[in-house]
């Protein structure tokens, strides 16, 4: 059973972000062999803080500069002499920008390098679309024999990271810049290749990841007042996919909202249809980026801008089970 | 081994690589010809610390072939040391073979890393001296490079961290033939002092004639030795499709098979050569 963060606990807003640099050093102070390349971001990525927490870790936290290319590559070489290597940068440079290197270099020869790049959708805000990255799913789920895991919390990122760390082979997280409310207890167990059922409900099922899960649960609020039960589902392991809880979620409502902080094309939306088209068909309604880039703007305001909040995913679970 | 030796072994590395091209119906064999005496250096004069018996021994010195593309010198070297069997060397590009058209880690030992995607083989190196480094290891770190991959912006990324890093177990050779697939590298998009380039980026530069194997192993050797903390690079000039006489200086057996009478002609040559 899932332990899910006291009401107190819960008014405590943090990134996802945050979770990276300390908890790298928590895994260092174990014993694991535990490197990082960052490229100029340190201080916004937190893996600065891994660098800082002993003098020992100093040396064991590497700055290429503003190089992309060569922080996925340089990770790769630190972990072909043992270390588990995780990577820095912003999530549109340090997946888009190194798309080549991740494909051809970290996946296709299995290495242990972990991309852990911060700053990942439009909770980026005010920095604008150029550095808005809604494409990063759809750029690893493509790639063969990557896990992918996206925290909607900074508990669920606590252990995302660890996972990464535990997990042999390549492991994206998706870590955000934006505060978001805590869901999960302090220290939660979270699995690889599961998705949880965090509110149940019999009408529709919602599938989200990473921020939308807060909204997915507000929505559920919204549409109990209406007098429709949705189940939420935070989709924790995007890939591999958690088939049987999705499957039997849906098998019970009937229909899915699949909502998300990513473009619809290639992320969880597109997972997630792929799943039930060929398992189990039902009406699928998808909340996410619809071939657009972001905006400048603060987090809240952009998430109803682009219909990707609360109310925008309420209006998608009716248009779902109208469908039925 | 003797110097004639080792020339004999880099002609018999020759004939392996046209059979091999030859019998695929496709691949790379000028940029293959052209850096095999420095495979044979590197792997046979006794540069390097590396176990045919225990490919993934602690101690070993590494190679990353970053120029992927001349897999089959790779294939060749490897085949002849002994981390293979040399008949496999015909199943170069098949289906279901351990020789990839480009080095796959996952399929065959003494390959440390995948390569083929030009330009990340610097970086990988660069990484794996740092993580040798941290681990307390003496071993080195050996890559060749073509000259025409270093339009790669990223090699230079790679480049700058290395200097600064001050990795002086990481040893390059760039395989300078002077052509690329479209034709002379000067022609194509480059400047010519590829040695001030380096130098200005803090590298430790070398320049040897990447034919004479009694050269190379002396300043691959050189460089092992050398204490300072920077990285090195080794200026090999080379003639693309060397040993072929039809092959050498040609762009276009860069990536192109010979047929049946082309790869007869050609072994007769290098038998003659021996």
């Amino acid at each position: 059973m899932i332990a899910f963060a006291t009401e107190e606990q819960a008014q405590e807003k943090k990134a996802t972000r945050a979770a990276l640099g300390v908890t790298l050093a928590a895994l260092a102070d174990e014993g694991m062999d535990i490197v990082a390349v960052d490229a100029d971001l340190s201080g916004s990525t937190t893996l600065g803080k891994f660098g800082a927490a002993k003098p020992e870790y100093a040396e064991r936290l590497f700055n290429v500069g503003i190089a992309e290319q060569n922080m996925i590559d340089v990770a790769a070489g630190l972990a072909l002499t043992g270390s588990i290597a995780f990577t820095g940068s912003f999530a549109v440079f340090g997946i888009g920008r190194a798309y080549d290197q991740i494909r051809n270099t970290v996946a296709y020869s299995k290495l242990n390098v972990k991309l852990t790049p911060t700053h990942a959708g439009i909770s980026v805000g005010p920095d604008g679309g150029s550095h808005q990255m809604l494409e990063d799913l759809s750029l690893t789920q493509a790639i063969p024999g990557i896990t992918i895991l996206v925290p909607a919390d900074y508990s669920a990122a606590e252990a995302a990271v660890r996972l990464a760390a535990e997990t042999e082979g390549p492991v994206y997280v998706r870590l955000g810049r934006a505060s978001v409310p805590t869901l999960y207890a302090p220290g939660v167990e979270l699995e690889v290749g599961k998705a949880y059922v965090i509110r149940e409900g019999s009408d529709a099922t919602i599938v989200a990841c990473g921020v939308e899960v807060n909204e997915a649960l507000k929505a559920a609020d919204l549409l109990a007042a209406e007098g429709i039960s949705a189940e939420v589902i935070d989709c924790f392991s995007v890939k591999p996919l958690d088939a049987e809880t999705i499957l039997g979620s849906v098998s019970k409502t009937g229909c899915c909202v699949v909502a998300e902080e990513h473009s619809i094309y290639g992320g969880l939306g597109s997972a997630v249809s792929t799943l039930l088209s060929e398992n189990h068909p039902v009406p699928v309604s998808l909340v996410g980026m619809r071939d657009k880039f972001g905006k400048s703007g603060e987090f809240e305001e952009l998430l109803s801008y682009f219909h990707l909040d609360a109310a925008s995913i309420v209006e998608a679970v009716k248009a779902a089970v109208s469908r039925k | 081994m003797e110097v004639t030796q080792l020339e004999n072994q880099a002609n018999e590395m020759r004939k392996d690589i046209i059979r091999m091209v030859a019998e695929a119906g496709s691949g790379h064999p000028g940029g293959s010809l052209s850096c095999i005496d420095i495979m044979t250096a590197l792997y046979f004069g006794g540069v390097m610390n590396h176990d045919p018996e225990d490919p993934k021994k602690e101690d070993r010195d590494r190679f990353v072939l970053s120029k992927g593309h001349a897999a089959p010198a790779l294939y060749a070297t490897l085949a002849n040391a002994g981390y293979f069997p040399k008949e496999e060397l015909l199943t170069l590009r098949k289906l279901g073979s351990r020789l990839q058209g480009h080095p796959d880690s996952n399929l065959l030992p003494g390959v440390e890393v995948g390569t083929g995607s030009l330009g990340q083989g610097l970086s990988i190196c660069a990484g794996m001296a740092a993580g040798l480094r941290l681990h307390g290891s003496n071993a080195h770190v050996f890559t060749i490079m073509g000259d025409g991959e270093i339009e790669e912006g990223q090699v230079w990324e790679a480049a700058t961290f290395a200097a600064h890093q001050e990795l002086g177990n990481l040893i390059a050779v760039l395989d300078y033939n002077g052509l690329q697939i479209d034709g002379d590298i000067t022609k194509v998009c480059q400047t010519d002092d590829v040695a001030a380039k380096f130098a200005a980026f803090g590298w430790d530069v070398r320049a040897v004639d990447g034919h004479d194997i009694a050269a190379l192993i002396e300043v691959l050797t050189a460089c092992k030795d050398d204490e300072a903390a920077k990285p090195h690079i080794i200026i090999a000039s080379t003639v693309k499709g060397k040993g072929v006489s039809f092959m050498e200086g040609q762009a276009g057996w860069h990536g192109k098979a010979p047929n049946a009478q082309q790869a007869a002609d050609a072994l007769a040559e290098l038998e003659e050569r021996a």
